[in-house]
């Protein structure tokens, strides 16, 4: 069980936390005009890296909010945590 | 007889209090302080359970938690009981009662022993290789293997102790209270940190707290009397706290660790009444500090395993500590120093050491010598090849290595004992290092894995690390901790250590035998009753992988999960191979280190605590009206309200027809309730259902289907608009909670940018449903300034009121297809508000009615149940509610799915009605639909997902989804059942008012 520090709440046991996939992936603007293949893209395919990994937690037992995280995945040591909508720190 | 193997001791042994104690059915006495396993060797017991496969003789080989053969049933036939304990843990107390697993009808004489006769035809993977096949006979197999194989028995009744978790956070948490382990606890808690220490022992000091030899000595003391000072200076520290008979089992990433605190296992029965018993510790440390020792190794050899058969250093743990002599006519066996330290222990007290065996040519530590002074006779270079002695060892045959280790050579000597005491030398217990993910690095000269690169901020000192000298541990502990605490170090400044011992070994992995491996039995899990022969054969076979031979053998799955044989099992198999030891790697160690009990993993969470009960505001008028309940989520709902000698279907009979006949009454208030405010509320909606929400006037309610991404019915609710910017939403109860989440994922990290605000307020209101044809009446009593004309009042719509002084919301909405209406009011209000509707409705038979009614009412209706009726593989479409899915809009949550491939398909499963040839027969849930019985396998078209008998229709009626149904009304299918086929007919799925003239007649 890992610790998590919440940009909003401080630091804080996984268990608070939901995990929510990976992250920087856009809902499309304009779904209607996606082929199935492009569609299939944004709504099924997922990375699942052994190593660095970018992907959303909320803090579901907590302040309930979004935000992201970088994990690598081997050792699980969280390399940076973001809010939704900022850039990633660069490695 | 026995009374000659206790010698007057130490003060570990309390001589004046006297404790007796059953084992077997037989009484014994034994001192406070003692083990089960030292007071059982004091009364000449060695012998104490039954190997798991060939039922050997087994008796104590250890003299701590890395015991693989003593362990016994413990409290048998009473509650308390508990399999699996090892002897040597147990602190003996007044009335203990214990007894030996795996045998039967006795451990002299064991009927499954004849698999030790078998043996021959029972190998590594026997049982995969001969049960398997074929495979229905493996339930019959199954029963006989595991009646001979169990271990021990579990209890049949509720644990009647109590057990607790605490959270506990420190800057240093120190594991194990040796030499290093008391060392560093003082240079952590005097430098400032806020230090735990534990030991898994009920005294601090391990093995050399009872150390009072010459040959090792710290500040020209012995460790023991030097130890002592420590530990007296360090219990007085403020910074540190100090647990005794608490094992950490779990050693997590990120310094997590789990203990478990031993409270009261030592104690009488008696004095254990209302106090804890495990204490479950959740650890959260800054820094954390191994010190956990190491495991003294056995050797491998031919008959390894007699009773009488011991690790050297228990030996001298057993006279040292305990004062118990494990034999009278000793002999050592041994490929380093460790034995020496044990034969002077038993030298200074005059028991007998027939002769010691060293499988090195050279002997030459100032130990050895003061040894071979006292007319010891030392065989080196020699190596015992076999033993005899059926329930107690009692000779053994020794012969002469060749150079290379390889080959016995020469004449076989016999010598008889009645204990032989093995060291094949020390393995660092690093079970807790790995486990948090640490990586171990081989070292050749001694062929030991040590830690190498650390996963969180910790550090392994003294023997756990490979310091294995004395002068090694101590130096090595101070300088080390320096560094990893960045400290100055004043305490142990000076330090003079004075050590007889050498470092030399001759490590020969499996000894060799005079006989071929085929004839020997050298066990190398003795749990397990895995030999070097099993392992040999395992690679013969092909296997290659230290995980995959494991399983094989089951080498290292025992409850001790191989603490003294893995090595052995790795050295053989690279020795076979012609591998390097370090390329293996080695087995995963898993969490827990020693066995814990259930109770001590649930802690307080049993009975009511085990899950969160949710209960209505209206809650005690359903116990108070004899409602059974179900469990819907973490909610307890009213399930029925049965009358009298009523069972459970006459009661859904009665309340089923009563809400249509006149009124039913029901408690909603479980309903997922979320507030939606703000200016893009209506947009947000729009979004998230699959329906038009921008036009819906205030005041008005509409029904909402939501949906996944993937364009599978999520959730679906009434939502309400109560002002311009201001909606509540409802969900089904079980989805409330997922909803919420669902649509706070969506505002915060893909629409940001609509000003939309969520809250959850299921908990602020109570909701009661009143429906039938008598409800307006009923509604009318209780509410009398409202106007509940069709004009003001129409269907799906609401309205403010008030009940008194009490502000209400009613809804008119219905779920049953009746005219009804729904009151939400602040929650504390609940119960008198349906007590008042209870009053209103008596003259109209008002009929309370739960959560089966409302879904067989539901059911004659065709409304769904989202859960019941859908398995997220189901699209609106799929359920026939295309006209819930607005052609109009350009987007919503799932709407791109609707036309992929996949879900436009024609032959998808679609939800229909399902009406049985004889109306009497009522579909079971879940069974399966077909079409063709005789074709094989016979193709699986769908299931039935709800089935009722319909007391307003007078027959039963069932909902289902069938491949392809929306295109098959009138046709007949089957659902073959286990003893009959039920032939029924594809109807559509709304059974009752298909034109919904109930909802809008004029009352
Ligand atoms: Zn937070």
């Amino acid at each position: 069980m890992f610790l998590i520090s919440c940009p909003f709440c401080g630091e804080r046991e996984q268990s608070e936390f939901k995990a929510g996939g990976e992250a920087h992936i856009v809902r499309p603007k304009q779904p209607t005009e996606l082929s199935d293949d492009e569609w299939a893209e944004y709504l099924f395919m997922r990375k699942n890296i052994k190593g660095i990994q970018y992907e959303r937690w909320n803090h579901i037992h907590g302040c309930r909010k979004w935000f992201n995280i970088i994990r690598d995945t081997s050792n699980d040591q969280i390399k940076a945590v973001y809010k939704m909508g900022e850039k990633p720190p660069v490695k | 007889m026995s009374n000659n193997l206790r010698f007057k001791t130490s003060k570990f042994i309390d001589e004046t209090s006297r404790i007796s104690f059953k084992f077997n059915n037989k009484t014994y006495f034994g001192f406070k302080g003692d083990t089960l396993a030292s007071a059982l060797l004091a009364n000449g017991i060695h012998l104490i359970g039954r190997s798991f496969k060939y039922h050997r003789p087994r008796g104590i080989m250890t003299s701590g938690s890395e015991e693989p053969n003593a362990i016994i049933q413990l409290h048998d036939n009473s509650s308390r009981t508990e399999p699996n304990v090892r002897a040597t843990e147990v602190e003996i107390y007044e009335g203990l009662v214990a007894s030996s697993q795996n045998c039967w009808p006795s451990v002299n004489f064991d009927v499954g022993g004849i698999n030790n006769l078998l043996s021959p035809i029972l190998p590594a993977g026997f049982y995969y290789k001969t049960f398997m096949w074929p495979a229905s006979f493996w339930e019959k197999y199954e029963y006989f293997i595991r009646k001979s194989a169990g271990l021990g028995k579990s209890p049949k009744v509720p644990d009647p102790d109590i057990y607790e978790h605490n959270y506990i956070h420190c800057d240093v948490l120190v594991i194990g209270a040796g030499i290093s382990g008391i060392m560093a606890a003082k240079m952590a808690a005097k430098n400032g940190f806020k230090t735990l220490l534990v030991d898994e022992k009920s005294y601090l000091g391990g093995s050399s707290i009872y150390d009072s030899s010459e040959f090792s000595k710290i500040n020209n003391q012995t460790t023991s009397s030097w130890l002592e000072k420590e530990i007296n200076e360090i219990s007085k520290l403020e910074n540190l706290e100090i647990k005794i008979r608490t094992s950490i089992a779990a050693f997590h990433g990120y310094n997590f660790l789990l203990a478990r605190e031993n409270l009261t296992d030592h104690l009488p029965i008696n004095q254990r009444e209302n106090k804890v018993r495990h204490r479950l510790l959740k650890i959260r440390a800054k820094k954390v500090i191994t010190a956990t020792g190491s495991i003294e190794r056995p050797l491998i050899f031919d008959n390894n395993d007699r009773p009488g058969i011991l690790l050297s250093s228990a030996i001298k743990k057993y006279i040292d500590l305990y004062g118990v002599a494990c034999g009278k006519n000793n002999v050592l066996f041994t490929n380093n120093d460790t034995v020496y330290e044990t034969a002077m222990s038993l030298i200074q007290r005059g028991i007998k050491i027939n002769a010691i065996i060293d499988n090195r040519e050279q002997v030459d530590s100032k130990i050895c010598y003061e040894v071979e002074k006292n007319n010891i006779k030392i065989y080196k270079g020699f190596s015992v090849v076999d033993t005899y002695g059926y329930r107690r060892i009692n000779k053994i045959s020794i012969m002469k290595l060749s150079k290379d280790g390889q080959t016995v050579i020469g004449d076989k000597t016999k010598l008889s004992c009645d204990c032989l005491g093995v060291s094949g030398g020390w393995t660092p217990a690093v079970h807790l290092f790995t486990q948090s993910g640490g990586k171990l690095k081989f070292r050749e000269e001694d062929q030991v894995f040590i830690p190498d690169i650390y996963s969180s901020d910790q550090i392994s000192i003294g023997s756990c690390n490979g310091d294995f000298s004395l002068e090694e541990i101590v130096k090595n502990t101070v300088s080390s901790l320096k560094k990893f605490l960045n400290i100055d170090n004043s305490e142990y400044k000076t330090i003079e250590i004075i050590s007889g011992l050498n470092q030399s070994k001759r490590n020969i992995w499996l000894l060799p035998s005079d006989k071929s491996i085929g004839k020997t039995k050298s066990f190398v899990d003795y749990q397990n009753d895995a030999t070097s022969k099993d392992i040999k054969l395992a690679l013969r076979e092909g296997f290659r992988s230290i995980e995959h031979v494991k399983r094989y053998t089951t080498t290292g799955m025992g409850t001790d999960q191989g603490k003294l044989g893995n090595m052995h099992a790795l050295g053989i198999i690279s020795e076979t191979a012609g591998t390097k030891m370090g390329e293996h790697g080695t087995t995963t160690f898993r969490p827990p280190y020693t066995p814990l009990t259930f109770g001590t993993i649930v802690g307080r969470n049993v009975g009511e605590f085990f899950d969160i009960f949710r209960r209505t505001p209206i809650h005690d008028w359903h116990v108070a009206n004899n409602a059974e309940f179900e469990n819907v989520g973490q909610w307890k709902r009213a399930w029925y309200y049965p009358k009298e000698n009523e069972n459970m279907h006459q009661a859904v009979q009665r309340e089923s027809k009563a809400a249509r006949d006149s009124a039913g009454i029901l408690d909603a208030s479980t309903l997922g309730k979320i507030d939606i405010q703000g200016t893009d509320a209506s947009e947000f909606l729009n979004r998230v259902y699959t329906n038009a929400w921008s036009k819906l006037a205030v005041g008005k309610c509409r029904y909402g289907l939501m949906l996944n991404e993937d364009g599978m019915v999520y959730d679906d609710g009434v939502t309400t608009r109560l002002g311009e910017n201001h909606y509540i939403m409802t969900t089904t109860t079980g989805g409330a909670a997922n909803v919420l989440g669902k649509l706070e994922d969506y505002l915060q990290t893909e629409w940001p940018e609509l000003d939309v605000y969520l809250s959850s307020v299921t908990d602020h209101y109570a909701t009661i449903s009143v429906c039938g044809p008598n409800s307006k009446k009923i509604i009318s009593k209780v509410i009398p300034d409202l106007d509940l004309s069709d004009e003001k009042f129409p269907h799906m719509s609401f309205k403010n009121a008030k009940i008194g002084n009490i502000k209400c919301r009613v809804m008119r909405i219905s779920f049953t297809g009746e005219h009804s209406y729904e009151i939400n009011i602040q929650a504390n209000f609940g119960k008198s508000v349906w007590e008042k509707c209870m009053e209103s409705g008596k003259e109209f038979n008002i009929t309370p009615y739960g959560t089966e009614t409302m879904h067989l009412l539901r059911a004659e209706k065709g409304f769904i149940i989202v859960g019941q009726d859908t398995d997220a593989t189901l699209t609106p479409i799929d359920l026939q509610m295309d006209w819930i899915v607005s052609k109009k809009k350009y987007d919503f949550i799932g709407k791109r799915s609707l036309y992929r491939s996949d879900t436009i398909r024609e032959d998808r499963k679609q939800l229909v009605g399902l009406l049985t040839e004889n109306p009497e027969e009522v579909l079971e849930e879940g069974a399966q639909i077909v079409a063709d019985i005789k074709k094989s396998p016979i193709e699986m078209l769908g299931h039935v997902t709800s089935s009722y008998y319909s007391p307003n229709l007078k027959k039963s009626i069932a909902l289902g989804v069938v491949k392809g149904g929306k295109n098959m009304l009138g046709q007949k299918l089957i659902i073959p059942m286990e003893n009959k086929n039920i032939n029924v007919t594809v109807a559509d799925p709304v059974f009752f008012d298909k034109e919904g003239e109930r909802l809008n007649a004029k009352l």
